[in-house]
Formats: C-alpha cells, structure tokens, sequence
C-alpha cells in the first residue's frame, strides 16, 4: 500500500493520505517487515542514539589514524570560532568531520548510506536540529525522510563507489540530509524533495580516487564539505528555489553518469588523487609497514 | 530494502567491506567451527591483501572468529583478545587471482581439534558470503538460517532431509547442492524461514551417509 519506487510516488502518496513523506516511509517499514510503527521508530530512536554517540566520540578521539592521513581536524575546526560560516553551518563541518574521523579510527559508525559518506546526514540534521530546538519525535521523523529519499536512488540508482563514484555515496548522502533538514524545519514534501534533487544535482560527477585505498582521503574533508552543501541545498528549497530537473529525472542521470565513469576513478585506487605523487608515497610507506 | 539497510548497517569503521564484511566473515566461520579456535592461518587476496592494515581487515577478521558482531568495539582490541585466550594467528597475503577482489582464505584448527578450511568473500555494503568449505563450493551469506549437511551423494537424501524439516513445518527459502562428483561426497546447503530444532538437527545428524550436520545462525 506505501510501496514507493521514485520520489515521485512518496510525493504523492504522502498527498493522497494528507501526511509527510516520513510518515509513508515508516508506514512502508511497518508493512513491509511486519512491525508495527511503534517497533520501527524505536529502532529509529536506537540508531539515533549511536549517531550522537558517534559525534561525541569522534570529537572527543584526538589521535590519528593508523595511516596517518587523518584524524585532528575536527579539533582544529572546534577550537575555531567561525569566521565566515553561520553557527549552524559551522556545527555540520564540525560535526561530519568528527564522525568521519571517527570512522576513520575504527569508531562505531552508522552507515548512511556508506560507511565512507557517513558523517553527512548526522552531521547535518544534529547541527540544524540543535539550533531549532528539534525533540527526538522531530529528528526520527528527519531521518525516516532522509531513508526514503536514500532507498529510491539506491533503487532507481545506487550508493557504492565501486558503481557510481562518490556522487553515488557523498552525493546521495547530501541529497538525504537536506531532505532531513527540510524535514526539521518543517518545510512541504515538495520543499523535502527540492532539497535532495539540488543537492544531488550538484554533485554529479564526483570521483572516487582514495588515497592508498583508504576511506581516508579525500572522503574526511568531503564528508566536511558536503554536510555543508546539504545545508545551501536545504536553503534553497526553504526559499522556494526549484530544481529544473525533476528528482527522478536528476536520479537517473546520476546513475547515467555513474555507468560511464572510468573503473579508475571508482574506488579503485587506479586513478586521480590515488595515482599523484603525494599519494604514492603515502602507499609506498604503509605497503612497507605491511610487509610487502 | 528498507530503511535500515540505508541507515545502517551499525559498524565499526572504516569500511563496510574491508572492516564489517570481513568481521562478518570471521563470524560465520566461527558459527560453522562450533567450537572456540585456537589457531587461525589467513590469507588475505586482492583488495584485502593490499590495504587490510589500513582498513583493519584483519583485526575484524580476527574478532568474527572470537565470536563478535561488526558492530562490536572489541575489533579494535582483536589481537591483545586473540592474545589472552591463547589463540594463534599467522597472517600472509597473496598475490594470486581471486574471483573477488576481497577474499579471504580462513584455516581453522577448533579447541577439540576441528580443522576447517573457508574461503568468504566481502561483497559490499557489508553482504558477505561463504565461498568454499573444505574445498567444497558453498554459497552462505549469514542472511537466514542455514543448515549445512556433508554426505556421501546418493539419490533420496534430498527428499528425506526436507521431509525431516517438513514435519517440524520449517520452511525453506532456498536449496543448494554441490558435489565434487557422481557418489562422492557432496553438500546440502538449506535456508530457512525459522531455525532448525536440535532435534532435527541430530536426526539428520544420525542418517548413516552424514558426515556433519551444522546448523548456522543468521548473523546478528
């Protein structure tokens, strides 16, 4: 009955039962897996503990990774009162990078959807959430937003480096936290699938070129980055920006765009930012730690 | 998939297929052993050769055969946990082709003295699956419940192992069956909807031509 497969059909089933596009999604959940919505939000409600603990724990950890590439610029962005981004800006490249180092360090981690994209959408909804006061019943109904917009382009495209580049992981990560931050804002379902479509839209292209095969570099900063994107994506569509695209439409593409990138240049190691110099160093020095 | 496949899977980092898929691995390894290892050779091939340090692949490997999750912290500490309960593990790399570019070859010796080969395969996103076991093809991801039944090929034994689970109404999802050859020893993998009573268990077990029964738990 709350089947969807395109954004187009959340969008109107969540007219048709005059409710938000959270709502049809969590009643998806409920009937797909048998559960009853009570059960699905207290497994929302866990998930939503471990994302907080995850933002704690990665600003608290000050090493560095076992590589040695990442791990100490969320405590260099904390120490810093902001001098260009607004406070809530501030707070998402903060926060998506302390999960991300995180994850780097060998923290527990949410993926979402990847564990190489993962500080994006916590990053994101915690910072605006914090600021607007947002109850949990707001940031579980955030995020059931954020997994529908994450489950159609998984479906009608995909999340894995490996197929489409990093505009399938970071991409589809931004597109589902400026869902969430509409969602927390209380924007309409149109506003929600706006804000993923322009985020996605300006991400297409996007490589997966990692530094000695680690989700290390680049995959930290842009974590940063792209929490931010979110944020302008989010911005817009509160506005009343539109995309000329329709999301489906911009879904599809990036998919297209995937297809057609090089294998090198999709998670591979084989090509760009892997393949510089600086970055064979880096793969010399840890293959001869390893015994190689 | 649903939401929590996109919210999720709940790990510890950095990758869902070097780190969490391969503690998957360790963990369906440890659940076929059934019995508490004491000494571990793995070989890592492909992708997880190259960068297991950076990832962590080993000390997830190592925690899966210890018993825990992926989403277990314990990953961290797997070596200094392998160290206490005496357990030995020799680790190597090789450069030879593998079907997937993430596999691991586990050589297992158990507490009782089982001894246990598997190849598993990370497949993404944290899906792993068993490739081989003790040189036979297998197929197991550790999504369902899996029985898994060693025998010596004949005709009937197929038919009379379902009936088995048919009484106790046990559903299965899906079958497979490989065998090195005509009458020779072969392997009954069988998914199912619920999990398989020890009772049947042990009257599968207690057919003339098996040589192991194990029933396998999805992974938590």
């Amino acid at each position: 009955m709350f089947e969807y497969a395109a954004v187009a059909d959340l969008l109107s089933l969540a007219e048709k039962y005059n409710t938000s596009l959270a709502q049809i999604v969590l009643r998806r959940e409920a009937e797909e897996y048998e559960l009853t919505e009570q059960q699905v939000t207290e497994k929302m409600g866990q998930r939503l503990t471990i994302f907080a603990d995850s933002i704690k724990e990665g600003l608290y950890d000050d090493r560095l990774s076992l590589s040695g590439m990442v791990g100490r610029d969320a405590g260099r962005i904390e120490k810093m009162e902001p001098v260009l981004l607004g406070n809530i800006a501030h707070r998402a490249l903060l926060y998506a990078l302390a999960v991300s180092e995180g994850n780097a360090k060998m923290h527990k981690i949410v993926a979402c959807p990847t564990a190489g994209s993962c500080g994006i959408v916590p990053a994101a909804v915690f910072a605006v959430g914090e600021a607007k006061g947002a109850d949990r019943e707001r940031y579980c109904s955030a995020f059931f937003t954020a997994a529908g917009i994450g489950n159609v382009i998984a479906r009608n495209a995909c999340v894995a480096g490996a197929v489409g580049g990093c505009q399938a992981e970071c991409g589809t990560a931004a597109a589902m936290a400026a869902a969430a931050v509409v969602d927390i804002l209380r924007g309409t379902s149109e506003q929600i699938a706006q804000a993923a479509t322009l985020a996605l839209k300006n991400v297409l292209g996007l490589v997966c070129d990692p530094v000695a095969e680690l989700v290390e570099v680049p995959c930290v900063k842009r974590n940063g980055f792209y929490a931010v994107h979110a944020l302008t994506a989010a911005e817009m569509a509160m506005a009343g920006v539109k995309s000329v695209i329709p999301p489906d439409e911009v879904i599809a593409a990036m998919y297209e765009i995937g297809k057609m990138m090089p294998v090198a240049l999709r998670e591979t190691s084989e090509g760009g930012l892997a393949r510089t110099p600086a970055a064979r160093t880096v793969q010399n020095r840890l293959q001869n730690q390893q015994g190689h | 998939m649903g939401v929590f496949d996109i919210i999720g899977p709940v790990m510890i980092g950095p990758s869902s297929s070097h780190t969490a898929g391969a503690a998957r691995i360790g963990l369906l390894a440890h659940y076929i052993l059934k019995e508490e290892p004491v000494k571990a050779d793995i070989v890592f091939y492909g992708s997880f050769a190259k960068t297991y340090r950076g990832h962590g692949t080993d000390k997830a490997v190592i925690a899966g055969l210890l018993g825990f999750g992926a989403d277990d912290p314990a990953i961290r500490n797997a070596f200094e946990l392998a160290a206490q309960k005496k357990f030995t593990i020799n680790i190597g790399t090789s450069s030879e082709e593998e079907q997937h570019p993430n596999t691991v070859k586990i050589k297992l010796l158990g507490k009782y003295g089982k001894t246990m080969e598997i190849v598993g395969v990370s497949l993404g996103g944290g899906k792993v699956s068993i490739r081989r076991i003790n040189g036979f093809a297998a197929e197991i991801s550790g999504e369902t419940f899996t029985l898994l039944s060693v025998y010596d090929d004949q005709s009937g034994v197929v038919s009379l192992v379902s009936s088995f689970l048919a009484e106790k109404n046990i559903n299965i999802s899906q079958m497979r069956v490989f065998r090195k050859g005509k009458h020779q020893q072969a392997v009954m993998i069988i998914d199912t909807d619920s999990r398989v009573p020890d009772t049947v268990v042990e009257k599968i077990s207690s057919l003339e031509i098996m040589k192991s029964v194990i029933a396998i738990d999805p992974l938590r």
